[in-house]
């Protein structure tokens, strides 16, 4: 099992860019659980970061978009948005083909994904780096997801590819993380930024944390739009992660409504063994 | 029917930055590449955020651009608002306003 560790944490860029417009208390709580998530992901030795994030067209427009690449690239770069407005500079983080080639490879022997040589990071995976590996001094597998351009990847399809990549996770030497990093509910970028209905994000948090298959793949898109906004086509990250963990059960670390953010900020982890009273949902 | 290509623009401009010399040192010649309606011309070339807004611009789209155009976050926000206002509702896309904003 090279599996050392899995996690969830929100990306909204605000979380950097806005930072001192947050409630202090809340926010300092919130970026601690940050600070807690970076330090899991080194004491569980990890030599890699696999990110399962979501596309804001960073990368790809609607004349070719994939439901989901993993990028196989030597480094990335990014962010993508004005650095004084993210808060964060433009930098190089490292990648690793090969890595990423072995585990494309064997995902591709059950689900169907895209690759991409060159990628660029936005918001969705340049805020997680900034608290998590802020040296930018672990290799990075960023996999994105559609989450703005419907049709999207139905969710038993985004659990199916959780399991896929699983597989190949565990078929590798090297001790591998992942962080799946997606909003819940929310209505960013409209005139509507800072709704959250925390009601919505608690009941899918609580499907999350005891990796409730059939629940979180129960969703429809019509559901989530109406419920949690379009922004809640993201929990697209988080089905996947329970994918990944299939059988396994998480933990809650922190979650509260931050509107300034213009999302609920979460941080969570996810067990990488199934729990021994808890058969894999499903039935399959 | 150009909306696509409106944000086809702005996904390039967000992103590219040869894109953005170009469409700094000759404008014209980078719109003449994209098939757009004389409204949409007009809320790119000022730029508009609330015309765009209410185009039907895709949200993330539209909040890079507006960073990338200097907006400070209270000024992009109200933009969408005053787009509303001026012009009516998003004609299109995810980005539609439904309510309840908290900021």
């Amino acid at each position: 099992m090279t599996l050392v560790f899995a996690g969830a944490c929100s990306h909204a860029p605000g979380i950097t860019g806005r930072a001192d417009r947050a409630d202090k208390q809340v926010r300092d709580e919130f970026y601690a659980n940050f600070d807690r998530l970076a330090a899991a992901i080194r004491e569980a030795g990890a030599e890699a970061l696999v990110v399962i994030a979501a596309e804001h067209f960073a990368n790809f427009f609607r004349n070719n978009m994939p439901s989901c690449a993993i990028g196989m690239a030597e480094y990335y770069t990014g962010p993508i948005e004005d650095e004084e407005w993210l808060g964060i500079k433009k930098t190089r983080v490292p990648g690793n083909v090969d890595l990423s080639k072995r585990l494309i490879q064997r995902v591709m022997q059950d689900v169907d994904i895209s690759f991409a040589e060159e990628m660029q990071f936005d918001h969705g995976v340049s805020v997680p780096l900034h608290f998590l590996t802020p040296e930018y001094d672990l290799d990075v597998v960023p996999i994105i997801f559609n989450c703005q351009a419907p049709p999207l990847m139905p969710l038993h399809r985004v659990y199916a590819f959780g399991q896929a990549l699983r597989k190949a996770i565990d078929a590798v030497p090297e001790k591998i993380a992942v962080v799946c990093t997606g909003g819940i509910s929310h209505w960013p970028a409209t005139p509507d930024s800072g709704k959250i209905n925390e009601d919505f994000d608690r009941e899918f948090l609580e499907h999350f944390v005891s990796n409730d298959r059939e629940a979180l793949t129960s969703y429809s898109d019509s559901e989530i739009y109406d419920r949690a906004g379009q922004g809640g086509f993201e929990i697209r990250t988080y089905v996947a992660l329970a994918g990944l963990c299939e059988g396994a059960q998480g933990e809650l670390w922190f979650y509260a409504p931050i509107p300034i953010f213009a999302v609920g900020c979460t941080i969570a982890s996810m067990g990488v063994e199934p729990v021994a009273s808890s058969a894999p949902a499903g039935g399959s | 029917m150009s909306l696509y290509y409106v944000e086809k623009l702005i996904y390039q401009l967000n992103r590219d930055p040869s894109v953005r010399q170009r469409f700094l040192d000759d404008r014209d010649s980078v719109l003449a590449d994209y098939d757009l309606s004389e409204e949409e011309l007009v809320a790119i070339r000022s730029p508009d955020v609330g015309l765009l807004y209410v185009l039907g611009v895709n949200g993330q789209l539209l909040m890079h651009y507006a960073a990338l155009c200097k907006y400070e976050w209270n000024d992009y926000i109200q933009a969408m608002k005053d787009g509303l206002e001026q012009h009516g509702p998003v004609r299109a896309g995810l980005y539609a306003r439904t309510g309840g904003g908290a900021v």
